[in-house]
């Protein structure tokens, strides 16, 4: 059963390292597409 | 001052638009609808369209796509719009008629009215939440049907007491990691899917709205572990999941789920290697149109597709008309959205079948996953030609 934890842990970890790498290369919609010029933050 | 805003503004309308990519529903070429007498309403729209349309049948619009107004010297009265009043203006936006132009570089900010959208909702409010959720349903109750009806198999003559290794920590690892971030990715996906019609019916829009910023945190991030796990599985398995003549046998005896014959398998038996290729296939394209999905109009999958498929005639051979292959941006989002969708419906009936057969359905499956290690007389029924291969290495070892 640890192969089993180890895995959900893997996505737990995985997850995190994504959330912090998307945002830190500007993936979403809003900044792509968008500035302060058009937005109101 | 408010003349010269004025100026300025119905310079800027003048200057305006544009070579629109705005939704193209023009007839197919080989459509023939019936001509509709106007007259009555000097040209505009009559009972009789609006009657088509209610129909869902296919309706001629030149009446409304070719009127864009005139120039500034047949309708003087309109001399600064160019002769076009408004209602033109954005008919001519909104029917592709008319040239845009727009500061950005980017291709969606030239579409100023894609009417597409509206297909796709309705297509994701009625269809494929419909024919989704009874594909879920159906499958739960043909699993319920087959238990009933079969009982769980059971590992004849009882466990023996021995075991052998049948998957190893690295292969469970990858295993549950796919496990873990699919159940999760297909609980948040039903979750945007049916938040709206479902969820807030019962449970209120405050619930519905963290449920739904929740889902759409855990789906974007938790994607990449399916993704790296999909890759890992894939290499690992793939040697052992090449089709060979033994499926046959395996087929012939129904998998030994009908009957009581043990059919002979080597590490994967056929059914198993069905739920490989359709996780790998399905998986692969799932991904594919979640990227597209991730990172909005960067990846474009569907005009190019549709091309391919025009090109090489699959599209006339189905019984269509050519698919439209120039897509704005939107749509082609909005087909991401609806494939991504229909995959994961899919996925999700294989794995429920999967996760069945190996927890409830069959004495002895779960070992194989839990600690790795299975019964001999298990494997012996279940995959005799594996444990076979296992005992030789062991006799002779490697020099």
């Amino acid at each position: 059963m640890k192969a089993m934890l180890a895995g959900f842990l893997g996505v737990a970890v995985i997850g995190v390292v994504a959330y912090f790498g998307l945002h830190e290369i500007g993936f979403s919609s809003a900044e792509v597409y968008s500035g302060e010029n058009v937005r109101l933050d | 001052m408010l003349r010269h805003l004025m100026a300025l503004f119905i310079l800027a309308l003048a200057a305006l638009p544009v070579s629109v990519t705005a939704q193209d529903v023009r007839l197919p070429e080989n459509a023939t609808p019936s001509a509709i007498d106007r007259a009555s309403t000097g040209g505009a729209q009559n009972l009789a369209d609006i009657e088509r349309r209610q129909n869902g049948a296919e309706i001629d619009d030149g009446f409304r796509r070719n009127n864009l107004g005139g120039d500034a010297a047949t309708v003087p009265s309109l001399g600064p719009l160019g002769g076009r009043s408004d209602p033109d203006l954005w008919r001519g936006i909104r029917y592709n008629e008319l040239p845009v132009r727009v500061s950005t570089m980017n291709k969606t900010g030239r579409v100023l009215v894609q009417d597409n959208g509206m297909w796709w909702q309705q297509f994701r409010e009625g269809p494929l939440a419909t024919y989704g959720a009874w594909l879920l349903a159906g499958t739960l109750a043909v699993l319920l049907l087959f238990y009933l009806l079969r009982g769980r198999i059971r590992i004849e003559g009882g466990k023996v007491g021995r075991t052998v290794t049948r998957f190893k920590a690295i292969e469970r690892f990858a295993h549950w990691m796919l496990a873990g971030s699919f159940i999760l990715l297909a609980l948040t996906g039903l979750a945007t899917l049916f938040g709206r019609k479902v969820v807030i019916p019962l449970l209120g829009h405050e619930f519905n709205s963290t449920l739904l910023t929740g889902s759409k945190f855990i789906h974007n991030n938790v994607s990449w572990a399916f993704m790296i796990a999909l890759v890992m599985v894939f290499v690992m398995w793939i040697w052992h999941n090449i089709p060979n003549k033994t499926d046959w046998v395996w087929v012939k005896q129904g998998g030994g789920f009908i009957g009581d014959k043990h059919p002979p398998a080597k590490k994967f038996n056929f059914g198993q290697k069905i739920v490989f290729w359709a996780v790998i296939l399905l998986g692969f394209s799932v991904s594919l149109s979640g990227l597209s999905l991730l990172f909005p109009f960067e990846i474009q999958l569907f005009g190019h597709t549709f091309n391919i498929i025009n090109d090489i005639g699959m599209a006339e051979a189905a019984g269509f008309g050519p698919l439209q292959g120039d897509l704005t941006p939107h749509a082609e989002m909005q087909y991401a959205q609806l494939w991504h969708a229909i995959i994961g419906f899919l996925m999700m009936a294989v794995i429920l079948g999967h996760i069945y057969i190996g927890t409830l359905g069959m004495e002895g499956a779960f070992d194989a996953m839990g600690n790795g290690e299975v019964d001999e007389r298990w494997a012996e029924q279940h995959h005799s030609l594996w444990l076979d291969e296992v005992k030789q290495d062991k006799r002779t070892p490697a020099e």
